[in-house]
């Protein structure tokens, strides 16, 4: 068979080049971009890509738009150094290289009949933003469905505009609370854990998928489990630092895991142990 | 006076209390009501009474010249403010700004503090209450200390 006439297989390592379609501020230092991706073939919410700029570097970044949007992919960066600086410069038109979605996604196919208990901290809320609206585009499949969210203060708050008008819906709850306020703030001030107890009403039927600082998460999943949630049921995102993205390089080993191939989306029961360990 | 005790026990910080403690504790108590706007107390006065919150929201406040008014936790239906009116000299660290209409069940501190040491059972009991409440609002604290959502989250 003549080797030239197969079609040529994206190598996982190689990025492919996409445009800027448009960017828009979400918060301090954080920015929003819609990319074109014509080579997309959609993703799972939860998942990541691999972004390149030219020039500068890689990193990954969740995906946050809508997983029904089709080509037109989004992503939510914070610029804390070289690379998400470079990425959040980007205009519309500019290049960019980009490689995936890789990763576990959130188990959103398997919560039909379940209560969805959703806690997000500071930019957390990015890579759960494609579950939030891939469960409201089939809200009648599942029980209740609350948002937490917790920020460090008002002017952070991630999505303030959309968590606003998911408030105002009947078929999501929506808490928030800021760490510290100065005094127009009307809403929530306390650690994000202390809203959860509020969210879960049937722990034995409540799925839980959790993303934000690691350490928020360690006490997040904490809460969840003093309020009746099994191990089994609490979903976190690790977003530990990576490289090959592919389970290759080794940098993102987390015990018997590499968090790029085996998660970032991971069952608590399966890392629990792990977490509270300082060596990995 | 029984509608109080019965209030009392309904609140989640006194669930379960036998009804010879509540019954201790329920002449310490009586209903108030604030408007939005309204402080419980005010840093520096003392510390005269403990609140059970049965609705409404409450901030928590901390003044500093020149930074302006901070909130640091609110509180709302099933919480407890007030720690100061258990420990010497008995005066209030923050302020506790009434965010929305609030009602509330107000325990006299010199009245409770009287029974506790009359029956130490009691004060025992007040105190494994309490001090669960304590313990979580300090783990809140150094979460909040952390800073966890700044760069390096
Ligand atoms: C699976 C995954 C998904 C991610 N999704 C997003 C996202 O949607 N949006 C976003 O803005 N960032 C996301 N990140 C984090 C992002 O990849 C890092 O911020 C980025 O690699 C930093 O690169 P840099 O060159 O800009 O800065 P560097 O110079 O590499 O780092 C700058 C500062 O950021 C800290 N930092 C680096 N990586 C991380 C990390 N993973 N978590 C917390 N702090 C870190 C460093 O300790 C340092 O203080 C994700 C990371 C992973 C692993």
């Amino acid at each position: 068979m003549d080797q030239m006439a197969e079609p040529r297989m994206a190598h996982p390592l190689v990025p492919r080049v996409a445009h800027v379609r448009r960017r828009w501020r979400d918060g301090p230092d954080v920015w929003t971009l819609e990319i074109e991706d014509g080579a997309g073939s959609g993703f799972m919410p939860g998942q990541f890509n691999m972004l390149t700029v030219f020039g500068v570097g890689e990193v990954p970044i969740s995906l946050s738009g809508d997983p029904a949007d089709g080509n037109r992919i989004r992503h939510t960066v914070r610029a804390v150094g070289p690379v998400t600086r470079a990425l959040a410069r980007l205009r519309p038109g500019d290049p960019l290289g980009l490689r995936g979605p890789f990763g576990t996604g959130w188990p959103t196919d398997a919560l039909d009949g379940r209560d969805v208990v959703i806690v997000a901290g500071g930019l957390g809320l990015a890579p759960l933003r494609p579950a939030i609206l891939q469960l409201l585009a089939r809200r009648d499949r599942i029980g209740r469905l609350t948002l937490v969210y917790g920020a460090r203060s008002p002017d952070q708050i991630l999505f303030a505009r959309q968590q606003d008008r998911w408030g105002r819906r009947s078929d999501i709850e929506v808490a928030v609370t800021v760490d510290h306020a100065t005094s127009p703030w009307r809403g929530y001030v306390g650690v994000v854990t202390t809203l959860i107890p509020r969210a879960v009403s049937d722990p034995a039927n409540t799925v839980a998928l959790v993303c934000g600082p690691e350490i928020m998460m360690r006490f997040a999943a904490a809460a969840l489990t003093d309020a009746g949630l099994p191990e089994t049921a609490i979903h976190l995102s690790m977003e530990r630092n990576m490289k090959c993205a592919v389970g290759l390089c080794g940098h993102c080993q987390f015990g018997a895991d590499f968090l790029c191939r085996d998660g970032p989306v991971f069952r608590l029961d399966r890392i629990a142990r792990r977490l509270a360990l300082r060596e990995i | 006076m029984e509608d109080l005790q019965r209030i009392i026990r309904a609140h989640p910080f006194f669930a379960g209390l036998s009804d010879a403690f509540s019954e201790l504790i329920g002449g310490c108590a009586r209903n108030v009501v604030f408007a939005e706007g309204d402080h419980l107390f005010r840093q520096g006065e003392e510390a005269d009474a403990l609140y059970l919150l049965r609705s409404g929201q409450v901030a928590l406040e901390i003044t500093a010249p020149g930074r302006g008014t901070m909130t640091f936790l609110t509180l709302g239906p099933g919480d407890v403010v007030g720690v100061s009116w258990l420990v010497p000299p008995y005066r209030w660290s923050y302020d506790a700004r009434v965010v929305e209409p609030t009602r509330a069940i107000a325990m006299d501190a010199h009245c409770l503090r009287r029974k506790c040491e009359d029956d130490p059972a009691l004060g025992y009991e007040l105190m494994k209450r309490f001090v669960p409440v304590l313990s979580q609002r300090l783990q809140a604290a150094r979460l909040q200390m952390l800073d966890v959502y700044g760069p390096d989250g």
